[in-house]
């Protein structure tokens, strides 16, 4: 029995012997999303639609895309109008640049709500639990319960028109551009809360939480600096593929009329009453239509690639 | 079992009343039903008053959803405004299955305009999903079974683009394909519109031919969605010990993919199908709509837009308790399919 203290005989290494210094989350994550080849294509076309969009008010202005001649409408694509013109003689061209400003701004700022209203509904359910959990469930459950659709159908119908129009660097917008994103953003939050619940239920059982309770720090600090951070893989993912939802849902509702209102254009709205067209213009349909698909498609590319990269154990559906 | 299936039944019952409750706030406000009541005169307002009486919506919000669920029968209502309520009630409310009667079409209880629509919505579904569940099990296990071949590769990336595609983008792009083109080119085309050619009549050749295009605008994104998730479950069982047990005794290949993955990878797939039928119902709408298809789905779009509370809330509440009871469905059919399942 020796009363010696004992050396160190854990083997180290001095920090310049490291062969490779520790990778944040962010290092580990590219270096598995650069593999997904399909998922870089996705990001690029999304960086190309963005351009597009937005870079596109340098060739066409607004008010060339909101000039209505009915002495050219339903021309065939020319020089002149290369995707064609509408049924009143807009540039479907120009009309396709700003709305796919609206379209692309909708999916983002209607992902932010939602994903604010995800976070916060799962996170309080999941770390409070109890009766707090039982009721907020109970309404996620009921939310989920109507396809989205009809809901957004049925909150379309309420708050449309309540809304002025805005006046946003010297640009006026609809006020149903607010409506939409707000509505899409109300009912598209429940499966988002409950990945968020999951998460705290799983994570609030951890020792670093119970040390974190036990030094008293307060509630929202355990929620929102101690759970949350761990828990941004799922959200991150689901966030990104609900950019591609909201400009779908945008898109469903504005087909049918009920969406984003004229003279402010959307992919979606251009296609409202294109089932009339079918056969007599289909330049009016198609090049929309096709934008919201390539847009769609790299959002789900990127987000599939970011799941795998972000949140391997996951499996992808 | 009967005890799970008996509680989740008593679970559903408070659920649905938060929906209609819900539902019936967002409703209130959707639209005034009596400015379209004169027809193509405005409505004067004496009429508005009196119908407003008439209809009770001058009642408290909180009135009208207790006339709406249990009625009005046990009540006196005042009809000619004086103030002093005289006759009584005749609503009998939807729990006693008075869905309250169309204000657009006026005098038609609002559950006749709905079960005339049903079956044609239902007729949509249930091919869809016949559709959507043959074509993903065979592109699904295909595809698992030849993982990494061209084929496989190729139909991996279709699939991606399917289920990245818009419902109305795919009905548009098919009926121009399949109507206008093939016109063109003088192939045999599909009609696009309605359910049956009026000259020909109602005759079940005429509806399955005006069906095909709505059923693949429903399925496709479903089928996409539901091969790729059959293709990624299959593989996970593929490689379960299992598996290499029944190939090693030199079961038959057809057997061990059909009897012994298939079922344990069909797991998965039940609960997806389950809770995702009604979600079909929202793509009905769309497809319904631009295929002038006379289902459920367009009957609530033309009458949401006209405020037409009784057959729209009479409709999402058909809705929402399919849903349940779709899950509970589910819940047996997986206890069935996996005897470990115990929800007692």
């Amino acid at each position: 029995m020796t009363t010696e203290v004992p050396t160190n005989k854990i083997a180290s290494l001095a920090p310049d012997e490291l062969e490779t210094p520790p990778l944040t989350l962010a290092q580990l994550t590219w270096r598995r999303f650069r593999r997904h080849k399909m998922a870089l294509i996705g990001a690029l076309v999304l960086v190309f639609l963005f351009i597009y969009a937005f870079g596109g008010s340098f060739i066409r202005t607004e008010k060339y895309a909101n000039f209505n001649n009915t002495a050219i409408k339903l021309q065939a694509p020319s020089a002149a109008h290369p995707f064609g013109t509408d049924p009143i003689g807009r540039d479907i061209f120009a009309r396709t640049i700003y709305g796919g400003q609206i379209s692309l701004i909708i999916g983002l700022f209607a992902v932010l709500i939602e994903t604010l209203c995800g976070i916060l509904i799962g996170a309080l359910a999941g770390y409070y639990g109890g009766l707090l959990d039982s009721i907020l469930m109970r309404i996620t459950e009921a939310m989920l319960n109507i396809p989205e659709i009809f809901l957004l159908i049925v909150m379309a119908k309420f708050f449309g028109g309540k809304i002025p129009d805005l006046t946003v660097m010297g640009r006026t917008f609809s006020g149903s551009v607010v409506v939409i994103v707000v509505i899409i953003g109300v009912t598209s939050w429940m499966y988002l809360a409950r990945i968020v619940r999951a998460e705290f239920l799983s994570l609030k059982e951890n020792e670093f939480i119970l040390a974190a309770r036990a030094t008293g720090t307060s509630n929202r600090d355990i929620i929102f600096r101690h759970i949350l951070p761990n828990s941004i893989a799922p959200i991150v993912v689901s966030a990104t593929l609900g950019v591609a939802n909201a400009i779908l849902s945008e898109a469903y509702i504005s087909f049918l009329g009920l969406g984003v209102q004229p003279p402010t254009a959307t992919w979606g709205n251009m296609l409202d009453n294109a089932n009339n067209y079918i056969e007599s213009a289909p330049w009016m349909w198609f090049f929309p239509g096709l934008l919201i698909l390539l847009t769609v498609l790299s959002i789900n590319f990127l987000g599939d690639g970011l799941r795998d990269a972000l949140d391997p154990r996951s499996r992808t559906v | 079992m009967t005890r799970y299936v008996i509680r989740r039944i008593l679970q559903g019952i408070p659920l649905l009343f938060i929906i209609s409750i819900i539902l019936f706030i967002l409703m209130m406000n959707t639209g005034d039903p009596i400015a379209t009541m004169g027809g193509r005169s405005v409505t004067r307002p004496a009429d508005r008053i009196r119908l407003t009486r008439q209809l009770g919506l001058d009642k408290p919000i909180y009135v009208q959803y207790i006339y709406w669920l249990i009625g009005n029968d046990w009540t006196k209502v005042d009809l000619n405004g004086d103030g002093i309520p005289e006759t009584s009630g005749t609503r009998r409310g939807i729990l006693r299955g008075d869905f309250g009667t169309s204000i657009v079409n006026r005098g038609t209880p609002a559950l006749t305009l709905i079960v005339q629509r049903l079956p044609n919505t239902l007729l949509l579904m249930l091919a869809s999903e016949i559709v959507i569940v043959l074509g993903s099990l065979l592109v699904g296990i295909y595809s698992a079974l030849k993982q990494y071949s061209t084929l496989d590769n190729f139909i991996t990336t279709l699939l991606f683009i399917g289920y990245s595609m818009p419902i109305f983008f795919v009905a548009l792009l098919s009926m121009y394909i399949f109507a206008v083109l093939f016109k063109r080119w003088g192939l045999p085309y599909l009609p696009t519109v309605g359910m049956f050619d009026p000259q020909v009549g109602q005759t079940a050749g005429q509806v399955m031919l005006h069906m095909i295009l709505p059923v693949l605008s429903i399925s496709l994104v479903s089928f996409a969605a539901y091969s790729r998730y059959i293709r990624s479950t299959m593989l996970e069982v593929m490689g379960q010990d299992y598996i290499r047990t029944a190939k090693s005794k030199g079961l038959p290949r057809r057997s061990v993919v059909l009897v012994h993955a298939l079922k344990n990878a069909s797991l998965p797939i039940v609960t997806v199908v389950g809770l995702d039928l009604p979600l079909l119902l929202g793509g009905a709408v769309v497809t319904e709509r631009i295929f002038a298809w006379p289902g459920m789905g367009r009957l609530f779009l033309d009458h949401v837009s006209r405020g037409d509370m009784p057959v729209v809330m009479g409709i999402l509440m058909l809705i929402a308790v399919a849903v349940v009871v779709f899950q509970i469905i589910t819940d047996i059919v997986y206890a069935w399919l996996d005897p470990r399942i115990r929800y007692d």
